[in-house]
């Protein structure tokens, strides 16, 4: 018995010293939720590679991933909503944003019968609003010919807690509609003028789920894991695009990137384009004092702009045009 | 186990009191501890809240309008959605709470299946509230659906059950929130009543009064107080309650009368949107924190008030 016991100790302490004399950097990461499944697989697969270096990505939120970077309580943060220039402006070391992955918005709908829905650029507007209030409306139905719409109310759902997801979409709702704009604006969250609050992805995948003649905005991701019909969108063409990988890269393959990599694809013109598609990026300082920690979270980025992509498509994320990840890494290439 | 016999050493005996000495520094110094740490967090949440103090006043509280991304912040309705989804939950809880703690404490059944009834309704308190607003999606949406439904088309000119129905309500908050309290108002509420002096019950049946009688006109009178204390610990807590609110009450900051629609509440609101809030709306959040505290110290306060008025009047057949 002690001798089992001190064998397990023994071989313990052999494993404690062992991971610590590999472990030799730790880098510390905080942000947004949605970006964490593919971050957190990066982090396991490059650390097969890598035995030496570990990430630990947490998914605290945007908003407190920004908090704590600003606090330099973190190596690197992730948000959705990128960094305003005000936030930048508070960062003593300065800010590289470099967009890491993407992702496409889909509406999702329970709606029996249909398996098949084509909402206009008007109509989608309508229905957050709270102004197309039956899914039988004639001007939904003028989109959907042979399509049976049931006499069903339109019941919204978005998320009540403050995220990424809900920047994204109103930000969209904001560009293509003035009164959208005027009446409830956009921002992590903001007061629906109707519909009922789920918290999470989660929250708002089950209100669709359980009733009948739900709609809500979810990630592609989400929304296609858990086996949700999601509506075919206008765009600013007036083509109907349904949200697949094909289309979401489309949308991103046309965004003209700035100088500071922040940009967001509100109003996409390509035929094929998926309307709702969005970077999410990662922050890091523009100058780190550790030089070890600086050679491995730099060979870390390096490793999931380029082999990390390849995790995108089975996580429900778009992968990075090449021309985006160029960008990223000439602008990863500047820190010091 | 000290020998009788011996003479006590004068030492000893010194260093028992220093002992007593030292555990009495530590009982102050718990107690202190305590009351700082109320004191603390309640100035760390004004001091936080504050900018928004400044700039809502007393607006905050009685303005309807919660909108993040215009700087514009009310409370209102998380107030109201507070108060009411909390009263709901007591007006369902109470009669049955109360019927569970008699039927406890009386001789109905043999005592292990009383027994046995009792710790399954305190079970119920050990059930994590996240649990709680998992079940309330699976199994009471649904049927507060069905019957928000017919109500909505049966009593719909009542503005309580005005339509359209959603399963994520008022009244499915309410309805979880009710079971969730219902072990603090039984367990208090039976305690009360195995309480009552044995004299009193052989009394009011010397009197000639029926095992009913004897319930309702002596036993739950000279009772009282431990049941409205128990009424009461129940409303703090379903007051203060989050997570299953949270997932369940459909978290809208509009106004309606109706049960059947989503509302808010201001642990819910708090449990939602800190994560992700920035700049004046962080102290929003924290006035908001503020008012939550102040209403559960109140209706602690309204508690203790009601409990010594009780005890008072029903001391005289104690």
């Amino acid at each position: 018995m002690t001798t089992t016991l001190q064998k397990g100790i023994l071989a313990f302490s052999v494993f404690a010293m062992a991971t610590a004399a590999q472990a030799e950097v730790s880098l510390s990461g905080a942000g947004a939720s949605f970006p964490a499944p593919l971050y957190q697989r990066w982090s396991v697969e490059y650390n097969k590679l890598h035995p030496d270096v570990q990430v630990n990505y947490q998914s605290v939120g945007s908003g407190a991933g920004v908090k704590n970077f600003g606090q330099g309580v973190v190596d690197f943060a992730a948000s959705d909503a990128a960094m305003s220039d005000e936030e930048i402006a508070k960062v003593a070391k300065g800010v590289v944003m470099i967009p890491a992955t993407a992702g496409s918005i889909v509406l999702a709908y329970n709606l029996p019968g249909v398996t098949e829905l084509k909402l206009s650029r008007d109509n989608y507007v309508n229905i957050f609003l709270g102004k197309l209030t039956k899914w039988n409306d004639p001007v939904i139905a003028k989109d959907n010919p042979g399509v049976k719409l049931p006499n069903l109310p339109i019941n919204v759902a978005y998320r009540s807690d403050g995220s990424g997801t809900t920047f994204v979409f109103t930000k969209h709702l904001s560009a293509i509609s003035k009164i959208w704009d005027d009446e409830v604006g956009s921002d992590k969250s903001v007061t629906f003028p109707v519909g009922v609050g789920g918290k999470g992805n989660e929250g708002v995948t089950a209100l669709i789920k359980q009733s009948p003649g739900t709609i809500g905005y979810v990630e592609y991701g989400y929304a296609h894991g858990n086996g949700l019909a999601s509506a075919s969108l206008q765009n600013k063409s007036g083509a109907f695009v349904a949200p697949t990988a094909e289309s979401g890269a489309a949308t991103l393959a046309s965004v003209e990137l700035p100088d500071n990599l922040r940009i967001w694809p509100t109003d996409p013109a390509g035929a094929g384009d998926y309307p709702i598609a969005t970077f999410t990026w990662l922050l890091l300082y523009k100058s780190y004092d550790d030089a070890a920690k600086l050679k491995a979270l730099k060979d870390f980025v390096t490793y999931g702009l380029t082999d990390g992509q390849k995790f995108s498509a089975e996580l429900g994320y778009i992968p990075l045009p090449a021309a985006v990840v160029e960008k990223g890494k000439a602008a990863l290439a500047t820190i010091k | 186990m000290p020998d009788a016999t011996k003479p006590v050493n004068p030492d000893e005996i010194q260093e028992f009191r220093v002992g007593t000495d030292f555990f009495r520094i530590l009982c102050w110094v718990a107690a202190a501890a305590a009351v700082a740490t109320l004191a603390w967090i309640i100035a760390e949440i004004v001091q936080s809240s504050w900018p928004a103090m400044q700039k809502f006043g007393f607006d905050f509280l009685t303005s309807s309008s919660w909108q993040p991304n215009r700087d514009r912040f009310g409370v209102a309705p998380f107030i109201i959605g507070t108060v009411v989804s909390s009263f709901v939950a007591i007006l369902l809880a109470c009669p049955l709470g109360i019927a569970i703690a008699i039927f406890l404490s009386e001789d109905f059944l043999p005592l292990p299946a009383r027994q046995t009834v009792r710790f399954v309704v305190e079970m119920l308190a050990a059930i994590p509230s996240v649990v709680y607003g998992l079940w309330g999606i699976f199994v009471v949406i649904p049927i507060i659906q069905v019957f928000g439904t017919w109500a909505a088309e049966h009593w719909g000119n009542i503005p309580l059950f005005a339509g359209p129905a959603y399963g994520n309500s008022m009244l499915t908050a309410s309805v979880v929130l009710a079971i969730m309290i219902l072990p603090t108002i039984t367990s208090i509420s039976r305690s009360a009543l195995v309480a009552v002096p044995k004299t009193l019950r052989e009394g009011a049946y010397a009197l000639g009064a029926t095992r009913w009688e004897a319930i309702l006109g002596v036993i739950l009178p000279s009772a009282a107080p431990g049941v409205v204390a128990g009424t009461i610990l129940g409303l703090g807590r379903a007051m203060g309650e989050t997570m299953a609110v949270a997932m369940l009450i459909g978290n809208s900051s509009r106004l309606t009368w109706s049960l059947l629609s989503p509302a808010g509440t201001l642990a819910g609101l708090l449990a939602n949107q800190f994560g992700e809030a920035e700049g004046l709306q962080i102290s929003s959040l924290m006035y908001a924190a503020l008012i939550l505290v102040v209403l559960t110290l109140c209706v602690n306060m309204a508690g203790e008030w009601v409990l010594r008025y009780f005890q008072k009047k029903t001391a005289g057949i104690r």
